[in-house]
């Protein structure tokens, strides 16, 4: 077995206990990236040096024991800037970008006493559902290493999945922490818009992004959501005062616990019937635990696809037009003009999705079609975010697939991007609607993960770590491991 | 309702963008293109009279900060990941006209 | 055929702040390139903006001062175009919701008042500075980036350069006297571009517009309009037709030159900024900003005019700038008599201030000073040639006034027991002026005045010698 097993919590207490240091854990898993990660494709940077350097400082200061979190590892995804670490958001337009300066949740996590062991692959500029966007690298599901690891997050879930590190962040947009956690069976938090900074988080749909922390475990999800939520005086987004402390519903019971389980998310026409199944089985569990599960509607997901491609790929237009060769980043050799400048500069710099969008985005916002579509858009992000309220008068969470099938194969739906777009269908109305989700292992199909998402009202994660964690306490989904075979990478 | 999206918009599109597409990209970029905008004109369904847009992710207001200064960061540190810089300048090609400069 | 001028104006006005309009780097200048800039201003990835406060009430107090009603549910736009002074490619400014709308600003040309109205006075962050070299390159300072600027739209309501003048002139005196800006032309921190055309006389649309840039001074606004007048004037009595083009003013020739038609002309794409939420100005707020703007120097004219009795002329003088209008304010606060401190600020004041090139904050003169020397020389303690002494004393070293004049001896000396003695000594010396003065040579008694006032360098009470010269010398 190895140190990298065991719960945040199980190594906080040998730390403590003197039974490990800082450094051995940070061995592990400098060993275990060397060994996989030819393999596993996760990693776009390793900081070993910076990293050991940190661990025998802490070791030798000796661990708070207040401090949970202190002295462990963790991988961050490439879209949030790291002072003095190549960032380059899997885009060959940030190739050899050092930020300046730290993201919010950078420093967060340095007060909280973790230590960064390197950034993580994904899809370029967090655009895509399988991590095959990186302007670098393809990065493969530990499960089976024919498959994606999903995305935008894909090198985030498949570093914990190949237990690399016990924890990492990732940034959700659309469901791009939710869709690669459910392909790896892990468990991944898109917090509450506005629960996480999002400065420092090189931005794609500014009113979508959030940050959240995917993990193998209930528990170890809150106690990093603890260390990197909170109101931002840099962020005018994020919600004011304090954020409470995620772990303290956890070990509750859910007898009671009203779910809402939407008619529009069973479709088994769209839905692989694994997934149904593995889904319906969760329901099973929690009616056994005492929680009321019944079925509701959200009458506008038909159009959260549109609304969220429409509304995302417009901000992202406007958000990634700073990529303009001169401040930072990629600049196109021998422009005579600026004119050139601009039009090499970001024709040569950004992948190919990443320009589907920005086509897209800057069409809905041009004269003549912003009506029609980005205004209209909004409209209907409003009565999406309705549908959700709605539910929630009578609801205390919702219950939901976070995919319509398990992990597919590399290569597989590549060609067509509105295929991609359409797999989004249960991820993105969370987004639009700014609540949180937390993404939970809740069984296998075919030998590969299925997810569950449990939604929650705007700021009341508690109540789906109090869910989830019941549910992981009486299934044991989570205690699998991907054995990184099954494919003929190898 | 058909959007049929000409390389013409495509170009256009492109040209507010500042992308370039090869002569051979473009047909495939416009049918591309054009199947997305078909999708997301599904919302013409949808009945959005009187309802106000959502364009912020929660509903927040007025989140405004003192009038503080501080020190600007330091220029060699914003200097290090420009390309070309000259007497504490950030050089460019010249541009053709006065642009929107004035804001 | 006659043509009716037309014309409009968007006026960018920088806000007086510390810091930026949505970063805390420091809103000044003078620094050295790229110095007073952060990764917000930089527009580094991942960067966000926090709007400042301070700017906002600023844009509120300009607005009402300006006549305008204020939108207390107002939010900010991104408005996307590509610049290297720009370098977010978006510029975070107010779309469709500004923050005042309908105000209106009296102008008077030929003894006329007009009323300008102004559509809208939004907020948005300046933009950098580009200087272009020319070795084919352009060299980037983003120093000034983010600064806070109102932009001030007016209607097309002016017929004429000179209107546009004077509707500017006025815009610049409001804008002052609220003290949130410099509003300097010349130093850029009140800039303008002009929109006009020309419709035949009666017709009821517009003409094609032409938008004239680089519009550095009040009288390069004028002269660019004058001249791009005459130009479609030409244009169109010769048959030609008025393209929709930008234009840039010469400032060595007197001319307006193409910078660009309409063709290359932009989509700003405008949509909300999703990074700032909407702004909601309470009652409260609008009513505190409401109470702290100050009497505007129309008002305060007509003000000096009634109640204190000072000639229009002086009026006007005195309100062309809030400082020299609320240092008169003072003084008189303080006793003084408005007319004499209407003089007194009107001649050694602004005569000082000319001939130091200072402004009357730089110097040691207060209020209460000034209305103590009037009140000293009213009730003939000093002479009115001590006075000046006395005054260039109080506005180079300051000082109580009363006790400078004790300590330094310059009381007027106005004793008849002091001064005969004085008298008889000088008509005694100077027997032929009092010869002269018999023989009717008026200029004598003057000599002989000034004889006195030399052996007393300068404090004796002139009329109180007068009166006794006169006795003594009817006496002999
Ligand atoms: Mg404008
Ligand atoms: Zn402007």
């Amino acid at each position: 077995m190895s140190l990298l097993d065991h719960t945040l919590e199980e190594l906080h207490q040998m730390l403590v206990n003197k039974e490990t240091t800082s450094e051995q854990i940070m061995e592990e898993v400098f060993r275990r990236i060397e060994e996989t990660d030819e393999q596993v494709g996760a990693f776009l940077t390793v900081t070993k040096e910076e990293a050991m350097e940190k661990a025998r400082q802490m070791d030798k200061e000796g661990i708070d024991e207040n401090n949970v979190l202190s002295g462990l590892p963790i991988g961050i995804k490439d879209n949030i800037v790291t002072k003095g670490v190549l960032t380059t958001a899997a885009s060959k337009m940030l190739e050899d970008f050092v930020p300046i300066y730290n993201a919010t949740v950078m420093d967060k996590l340095e007060a909280a006493g973790m230590i960064s062991v390197g950034k993580l692959n994904m899809d370029e500029f967090a655009m895509g559902g399988s991590t095959e966007n990186s302007a670098f690298k393809i990065t493969r599901n530990p499960w089976d290493l024919n498959k994606v690891p999903g995305g935008s997050s894909g090198g985030s879930a498949a570093a914990v999945a190949a237990g690399q590190v016990p924890v990492s962040l990732g940034t959700d947009t659309g469901g791009s922490i939710r869709q690669p956690a459910a392909y790896t069976g892990l468990v991944g938090m898109k917090p509450t818009y506005g629960r996480v900074s999002r400065y420092g988080l090189i931005a794609f749909g500014s009113s979508l992004d959030q940050i959240g922390p995917i993990t193998r475990t209930v528990k170890d999800n809150a106690l990093v959501l603890n260390a990197i939520s909170g109101e931002d005086e840099k962020d005018s987004t994020t919600h004011p005062g304090e954020a409470p402390d995620f772990t303290e519903g956890i070990g509750e019971s859910v007898k009671g616990l009203r779910i809402g389980f939407p008619k529009e998310y069973v479709n088994e026409d769209v839905i692989d019937p694994g997934i149904v199944k593995a889904v319906r089985a969760a329901i099973a569990k929690y009616r056994e635990m005492g929680a009321i599960v019944e079925q509701v509607s959200l009458p506008h997901s038909d159009y959260a696809i549109a609304s969220y491609y429409i509304l995302a790929s417009a901000e992202a237009a406007s958000n990634l037009q700073r990529f303009d060769g001169i401040r930072y980043g990629y600049r196109a050799e021998d422009a005579k003009t600026l004119e050139e400048l601009y039009v090499k500069t970001r024709s040569e710099g950004f992948g190919d999705e990443v320009k589907r969008r920005i086509m897209l985005g800057t069409y809905s916002l041009s004269s003549g079609f912003i009506d029609e579509h980005f205004v209209k858009a909004a409209q209907v992000r409003t009565l999406i975010r309705q549908d959700f309220e709605k539910v929630f008068e009578n609801y205390d969470m919702i219950l939901a697939p976070v995919t319509t099938t398990t992990a597919f194969n590399i290569g597989g739906r590549i060609e067509d991007p509105l295929a991609m777009y359409l797999a989004d269908l249960m991820t993105v109305s969370v987004n639009l609607a700014g609540v949180p989700a937390l993404s939970v292992p809740c069984g296998f199909s075919n030998g590969l993960p299925v997810g569950m998402q449990l939604i929650g009202k705007h700021f009341d994660e508690k109540t789906l770590y109090r869910a989830a964690y019941a549910f992981e306490q009486a299934t044991d989904h989570h205690k699998q491991k991907a054995d990184l075979n099954g494919g003929e990478a190898k | 309702m058909s959007t049929g999206i000409t390389e013409e918009q495509v170009r256009e599109i492109a040209r507010l963008a500042k992308l370039e597409f090869e002569d051979k990209e473009l047909p495939v970029f416009a049918d591309e293109l054009e199947n997305i905008v078909e999708m997301v004109e599904k919302l013409e369904q949808v009945n959005t009279k009187n309802v106000p847009g959502t364009y912020h992710g929660i509903v927040l207001d007025s989140v405004m900060r003192e009038d503080k200064a501080e020190e600007g960061t330091d220029r060699d540190e914003l200097f290090s990941n420009v390309k070309e810089t000259e007497e504490g300048f950030i050089k460019v090609p010249a541009m053709i006209d006065n642009g929107e400069a004035g804001a | 055929m006659n043509f009716e001028t037309v014309i409009g104006l968007e006026v960018h006005v920088e806000l007086k702040t510390d810091s930026k309009m949505f970063s805390p780097a420091p809103a000044h200048y003078g620094a050295e390139p790229n110095t007073n800039t952060n990764v917000i201003d930089w527009g580094y990835p991942g960067v966000l903006p926090v709007v400042n406060k301070r700017a906002v009430e600023f844009g509120m107090r300009a607005a009402l001062a300006l006549n305008c009603e204020i939108t207390q549910e107002t939010k900010f736009d991104r408005k996307n175009y590509f610049y290297p002074d720009n370098p977010k490619a978006y510029q975070i400014s107010q779309f469709d919701r500004p923050l005042g709308t309908n105000g209106w600003i009296d102008i008077e040309v030929d003894g006329k008042t007009k009323r300008i109205r102004i559509e809208r006075v939004h907020l948005e962050e300046d933009a950098g500075k580009n200087i272009h070299g020319t070795d084919g390159y352009s060299y980037v300072d983003l120093n000034r980036q983010g600064t806070p600027l109102i932009e001030i739209v007016s209607e097309a309501d002016m017929s004429s350069p000179e209107e546009a003048y004077a509707y500017l002139d006025a815009l610049r005196q409001v804008i002052l006297f609220t003290g949130v800006s410099d509003v300097k032309m010349e130093e850029g921190s009140m800039r303008c571009d002009a929109n006009i055309s020309l419709r035949p006389f009666g017709q009821e649309e517009f003409g094609t517009k032409t938008e004239l840039k680089n519009l550095n001074s009040l009288n390069y606004v004028r002269k660019g309009l004058q001249h791009e007048q005459i130009r479609q004037e030409k244009v169109l009595m010769a048959g030609g037709r008025i393209e929709q083009e930008t234009r840039r003013y010469d400032e060595s020739t007197g001319e307006t030159i193409l910078m660009r038609t309409k063709e290359g002309s932009s989509d700003y794409r405008y949509f909300p900024e999703p990074d700032i939420p909407p702004l909601v100005i309470s009652d409260e707020w609008l009513e505190n900003v409401r109470q702290s703007i100050p009497e505007m120097p129309k008002e305060r004219r007509a003000r000096y005019v009634k109640e204190l009795g000072i000639p229009e002329y002086d009026a006007e003088v005195l309100t062309l700038t809030k400082t020299m209008s609320d240092f008169f304010e003072a003084t008189v606060q303080n006793g003084a008599d408005a007319k004499q401190a209407s003089n007194w600020l009107m001649g050694e004041v602004s005569a000082y201030l000319n001939s130091e090139k200072v402004e009357l904050e730089d110097t040691q003169l207060t209020p209460e000073n000034l209305a103590a020397m009037i009140n000293l020389i009213e009730d003939g303690t000093i002479s009115s040639k001590i006075a000046k002494k006395l005054f260039r004393e109080l506005i180079q070293n300051g000082g109580d006034a009363k006790k400078v004049v004790e300590e330094k001896g310059w009381v007027q000396l106005s004793d008849p027991a002091k001064l005969l003695p004085l008298i008889t000594e000088v008509l005694d010396n100077n027997q032929q002026s009092i010869e002269d003065f018999r023989n009717g040579k008026d200029r004598a008694i003057g000599f002989l005045v000034g004889q006195i006032m030399k052996q007393t360098r300068g404090q004796a009470n002139p009329g109180v010698v007068n009166k006794l010269l006169m006795e003594e010398i009817k006496k002999r």
